[in-house]
């Protein structure tokens, strides 16, 4: 890491600590300290994280924000343990995954990470309600418990009549909602959203917002939102942005 | 990882299947084919093998021939039964005096015109005592055989084969009608039951059997020597005893000295019988090793469609992984689908096999036999088949980098 660099990011970083304290009383769910991630591309080495401090809640919802080659896809990758941090820590849910297997990793994915997708990502030629129990599948949920829970996410996510038709017969915002219905049933600790709406026209892409916040606001699930427009991360409380591989500024919305 | 997992994984992969069907299905052909080739070409094999060993089990695998020794004279040897130094008296001393010896009869034989009315057929006519129905284990189907009597007093009695039976009687029957066999008039007493052609091509029912004494000295001229005789050893496993001692008697009734050849040969059905079957063993094992390559073409196949699939379904694994797919559950996963692909293409091989060996029994009449082992074989062999050519495409889907995969276009 470059000493120059952290002193001069150094009072908007700091400043992000009072931010993320924000929803007080809360415990704290993601929880990421002084991480490093480093690429090797064919013998030159990239350094797209340079030592990020980052923590989130439970019951926040928080955006990430930057331009291509900020970083931003990288902490979405760490945060939702795909890939380990070259060295620093990552605590999530109070375990420390950043020296977990690959196999550890799918498990603590499958358990404690909801994952939304800019393309939704739903196995095409695959009904809607298999979609949704694919998660509970690997997690050897049984039968029963796994019909009540894809019945009961299938309405949060007000598509219960949707069940037997498969991807290619929705709409985009239909597909997001099964995506949505699909991160929910495991019960995670957080949902991550990568571009939730950047396949979806306005319209169905407030429609799509709306309904995040709702479900944040109402069940008090943990959102983190990677995006790169300020009208989505507009319904975020926090707003985090990314620039060079740290964080450039965080901010409250005080209009949410 | 549970049972119950390994069950809800196993399920995962039939529905990927049937998700594309033919594509399943042309992959499987390939195992269909092969599988059903290696059982439809075993059952060749094991049906020519078969059909050897039930006839020489007719003729009894107990039996010995004894032929009279060729003649050496200046260093040139006569064909064998050119010698007339084997007699009645010798079988009668060989049923006497060799305690492993069954049964045994003089065989004489010549070749003659048969006549009956208007119709006339030339065949081998063939001299035996009363035991040649035992003895052959070739019962007599109409009429009766002669008796001891008969051979005693040399009369002229006959008993047909099938065929000369059907030339000489196309219609009515045959039984104490009177034939002539070179112009001497006999009478008919039986027709043998069919034995069909021998595994060699010849027609065993071309025959007409009389008592071997009427042959000696009605159709040749009162000879006194016979030129072959069939023994039959109590068991077959008495063979190789029975073989000795006929050896040793004949040799010292026919006064050999240590260093005289023998002047007649003894050869068994068994090793004429390992003979054949050897050379069928080699053929079913040809035949089988030609089909496996086809099986194996048949798993390089589904090792490419499996590894077209793992390329295809990228996005799918990186969204499977995502979700918490462990690289053991999407190995397991792929594994499971080109074990089923394998198995299924196995069962349906079977099902082709079957059928193709009872097309070529019935259409080309070519003896086929399916054999449990050759099935027993092909599903192993199928499954071990899904496991190795399946392991490298599942194994390359394990490995995947999800957050590559999940980029994957």
């Amino acid at each position: 890491m470059n000493g120059n660099d952290s002193s001069r990011q150094a009072p908007e970083v700091e400043a992000s600590v009072d931010y993320a304290a924000a929803p007080a009383g809360s415990p704290i769910v993601i929880d990421l300290q002084d991480v490093v991630k480093v690429y090797d591309l064919g013998g030159s080495q990239v350094q797209a994280l340079k030592g990020v401090t980052f923590k989130v809640r439970a019951g926040e919802f928080v955006a990430i924000m930057g331009h291509s080659g900020s970083g931003k896809s990288t902490m979405l990758n760490l945060i939702g343990c795909l890939d380990r941090p070259t060295s620093g820590r990552y605590l999530l849910d109070n375990i420390d995954v950043s020296r977990m297997s690959r196999g550890a990793l799918a498990d603590i994915r499958n358990r404690k990470i909801g994952f939304i997708f800019q393309n939704f990502n739903l196995l095409q030629r695959t009904s809607v309600w298999e979609n949704v129990e694919l998660p509970m599948l690997y997690a050897e949920i049984d039968k029963h418990e796994r019909a009540a829970r894809v019945r009961h996410a299938l309405e949060v996510v007000k598509i219960p009549h949707k069940a037997k038709m498969h991807p290619n017969q929705l709409s985009g915002g239909e597909q997001q909602r099964v995506a949505i219905a699909r991160s929910l049933v495991n019960k995670p600790a957080i949902i991550l959203a990568d571009e939730p709406t950047g396949n979806l026209d306005s319209s169905t892409s407030g429609e799509i917002m709306e309904f995040l916040q709702t479900l944040n606001r109402e069940q008090r699930i943990t959102l983190v939102m990677v995006t790169h427009e300020t009208d989505i991360a507009a319904y975020a409380e926090r707003v985090t942005v990314f620039k060079d591989g740290l964080i450039l500024r965080e901010y409250r919305n005080e209009s949410s | 990882m549970s049972f119950r997992h390994v069950w809800i994984i196993f399920k995962m992969s039939l529905r990927a299947l049937a998700r594309n069907k033919v594509r399943s299905f042309l992959t499987m052909l390939g195992i269909i084919i092969g599988v059903g080739a290696v059982i439809a070409m075993v059952s060749l094999g094991q049906g020519a093998q078969r059909q050897v060993q039930e006839e020489i089990a007719s003729m009894g695998t107990n039996i010995l021939y004894v032929r009279a020794g060729s003649m050496r004279s200046y260093g040139v040897h006569t064909g064998s039964g050119s010698l007339n130094t084997l007699t009645p008296d010798d079988i009668e001393a060989i049923l006497r005096e060799c305690p492993s010896v069954q049964l045994a009869t003089p065989n004489a034989s010549s070749m003659a015109q048969v006549v009956y009315g208007n119709q006339n057929w030339s065949t081998r006519v063939e001299g035996f005592n009363e035991k040649f129905p035992e003895i052959r284990n070739w019962p007599v189907d109409k009429g009766e055989f002669f008796t001891e009597t008969h051979v005693k007093t040399a009369a002229r009695v006959v008993v047909l084969g099938k065929t000369v039976a059907d030339k000489l009687f196309p219609s009515g029957d045959a039984i104490g009608q009177m034939i002539r066999i070179r112009n001497l008039p006999f009478r008919v007493l039986g027709v043998l039951s069919r034995k069909g052609e021998n595994s060699w091509g010849r027609d065993q029912d071309d025959t007409a059997i009389v008592p071997y004494s009427t042959i000696m000295k009605k159709l040749l001229g009162g000879i006194n020597y016979i030129q072959q005789a069939m023994i039959s050893a109590r068991s077959p496993r008495a063979t190789y005893t029975a073989e000795v001692q006929v050896k040793s008697l004949l040799r010292q009734r026919h006064r050999l000295g240590s260093f005289q050849e023998d002047d007649f040969s003894v050869r068994n059905m068994g090793d004429i019988a390992e003979t054949y079957e050897a050379t069928n063993r080699t053929m079913t094992i040809l035949l089988g090793s030609i089909a496996a390559v086809s099986l194996i073409v048949g798993g390089i196949g589904i090792m490419n469609i499996m590894l077209v699939a793992v390329s295809e379904r990228t996005r799918e694994i990186g969204v499977r992984m995502a979700i918490g797919a462990r690289p053991g559950h999407v190995r397991i996963q792929f594994l499971t689908e080109s074990i089923v692909l394998c198995i299924l293409g196995g069962l349906l091989g079977i099902s082709l096999g079957v059928i193709a060996s009872y097309a070529i029994a019935n259409f080309l009449m070519w003896p086929t036999l399916i054999s449990s082992w050759s099935i027993m074989v092909s599903v192993i062999f199928s499954i071990s088949i899904g496991l190795f050519f399946g392991y490298y495409p599942a194994h390359k889907a394990a490995s995947l980098d999800p957050i590559n995969a999940l980029r994957y276009e």
